[in-house]
């Protein structure tokens, strides 16, 4: 079902009018508003006035991670701090979190798309929905809740940690949809077939996000569970779940562009590439009063087409994703930088700052090795020892990394160095 | 009066007991006792060498974590309820014991490597007692 058709199947020229309109609005309230946008416009010699159709988005400037931890936490709200209803957070590349901001009407937008998602996989008011993401700072867990909220469906806040019991309300409850990390789902699927409940699931809808996935476990979840599974993407720093979507026809994800306006660009030469040509995604938030961003690169890689759907949407669709122009991981639906261990095991007096990452997948759970070094400065005799070393290195990097991993000590000298950058991480797991 | 153990960290990967134990031979180090501790993930191998420190520069020097710790080196005679003879001295003095292995035997020189929580205390407690201890550049010569 189709939840807000006016907006999913505007015309083109219509989108296209009504984004011009909002952005000029948009480009007008920052600023105004925000000194770094300001100073950012004035450097360019922009003003506001001279931006008035969507395709002036081109002339205006680019946000990156970088400017929101430089100014942390709250040095891009376009409004007081007053009208702020919630705040959410996600992986900065070092120690310091992103930080967004939302007012009442940010919060109703994200709602409203993520309904729309719900929607579009054919979720309705009848169905139960269990939400197997994270709750708290984390976008996932309130983000699908919300939406599912405002749909009218009958929400279970599941969130993540405890299979067994998920399984169990999911028999009990006549659980029809539900929403988590697309290996979780295979993990739960797994649950399901060892302890012989396959014939007591009722569900019949999975929304899957906040970690890459193939059309292979998709067509894996599908068979395994006899339900329909559809993508969702989306990042906190432009609202969180929910920015795209990809409908019955599974032909790319519908983007959510009244919102959240789409460009893609040669990550290198940072100049626009054609429809269908994969880029770096790149959103302007129309509509956002909280802390609005002017293209924002995701560092996510992709391409869009116009191309009307089959289901009658108008809206754009980004393809698979290909990957990230930058070194970010998603691990378990965690976004963790190398960096981040890189700062974290400087803090452990004992260690040096040579580490290896090896991610895998095992039995659908993303696993996180990190090899660190063993030198004269923290080597000792007793195993005892050791281990304690181990458990605090482990301790400090589930502390910074907000997943687990589990450490290996090696020899000196045996992690890769360079001059320049090092090969930090392995990721043996398949996404293509 | 403490004998330097020379310990190494090593990974369990193939091939690396052996690249340790080349390292001392090129150096013409004799390696007078052995104790591998092994974990999932790495080993720690213990020895008592002829020349300990020797034995760690040249170790270090091709990359190896090594150091030297301060062991006791005991001597024990073979018969029945020697051993249990000896751990009650740590005991009455309160001294844990970190780990043991064997230095030698035979020849009139049966002997226990020991590492225990307070070193200084254990061998002034072994003295009241009685117990004999090597002392190390005898150590290092068992067997030359």
């Amino acid at each position: 079902m189709i939840w807000n058709e006016t907006k999913e199947c505007m015309s083109r020229d219509e989108m296209k009018t009504m984004q011009g309109a909002r952005l000029n609005k948009l480009v007008d309230r920052v600023y105004h508003n925000v000194p770094f946008y300001r100073k950012k416009m004035q450097e360019l010699g922009i003003e506001p006035g001279d931006i008035t159709r969507v395709e002036d988005v081109a002339n205006l400037p680019f946000t990156t991670k970088d400017d929101l931890r430089d100014n942390y936490p709250f040095g891009l709200l376009a409004v007081p701090q007053s009208q702020i209803v919630r705040v959410h957070a996600s992986s900065g590349t070092t120690g310091k979190a992103t930080v967004v901001s939302y007012t009442r009407k940010d919060i109703d937008a994200w709602q409203e798309c993520v309904t729309r998602v719900l929607a579009q996989a054919d979720i309705g008011r009848n169905d139960i929905m269990q939400v197997g993401y994270g709750y708290g700072l984390f976008t996932g867990g309130l983000g699908l809740h919300y939406g599912a909220e405002n749909l009218g469906a009958t929400v279970v806040p599941q969130s993540t940690g405890n299979t067994k019991k998920l399984v169990d309300m999911m028999v009990d409850f006549n659980v029809t949809a539900i929403a988590c990390t697309p290996s979780y789902l295979l993990h739960i699927a797994e649950v399901i077939e060892e302890r012989g409940l396959r014939d007591q699931i009722k569900l019949k809808a999975a929304i899957c996000g906040a970690e890459p996935w193939t059309e292979e476990m998709r067509l894996q979840m599908e068979e395994k569970l006899g339900i329909h599974a559809h993508d969702i993407y989306g990042l906190s720093e432009i609202a969180g779940p929910g920015v795209a979507s990809d409908c019955q026809y599974h032909c790319g994800l519908h983007v959510y562009e009244d919102h959240y306006m789409p460009e893609i660009i040669d990550p290198k030469t940072l100049q626009p590439v054609g429809e269908e040509q994969i880029g770096e995604l790149v959103f302007t938030t129309l509509t956002k009063e909280g802390m609005p961003l002017l293209r924002y690169r995701t560092k996510d890689l992709t391409s869009i087409t116009y191309k009307p759907c089959e289901c009658g949407r108008t809206l754009p669709r980004l393809s698979r994703f290909k990957g990230r122009s930058d070194d970010m991981l998603i691990i378990r639906g965690v976004n963790v930088f190398p960096s981040q261990v890189e700062a974290a095991l400087l803090e452990v007096n004992e260690t040096t700052p040579h580490y290896m990452m090896i991610v895998d997948r095992v039995n659908n759970m993303d696993t996180l090795e990190v090899m660190v070094e063993v030198d004269e400065k923290f080597f000792s005799d007793e195993i005892r020892e050791l281990e304690k070393l181990t458990k605090k290195i482990e301790h400090v990097l589930r502390t910074a990394l907000g997943i687990g991993p589990k450490v290996k000590l090696v020899e000196p000298k045996t992690l890769e160095r360079s001059m320049g950058k090092a090969k930090h991480v392995i990721d043996n797991r398949k996404f293509d | 009066m403490f004998v330097k153990q020379l310990s190494v960290f090593i990974e369990n990967r193939k091939g690396r007991l052996e690249d340790v134990t080349n390292v001392l031979k090129d150096n013409d180090i004799n390696i007078v006792s052995i104790s591998l501790a092994d974990t999932n993930e790495y080993g720690l191998l213990r020895m008592i060498v002829s020349d300990p420190i020797r034995g760690k520069q040249a170790l270090r020097d091709q990359g190896f974590s090594a150091m030297l710790t301060d062991v006791l080196a005991v001597r024990l005679p073979n018969g029945v309820g020697k051993l249990q003879n000896l751990l009650c001295h740590f005991n009455e003095a309160e001294l844990n014991i970190e780990y043991m292995y064997i230095l030698a035997t035979g020849s009139g020189n049966d002997s226990m490597v020991i590492k225990v929580s307070d070193n200084e205390k254990a061998a002034s407690a072994l003295e009241k007692a009685g117990v004999v201890l090597f002392n190390p550049d005898e150590a290092y010569a068992i067997h030359e």
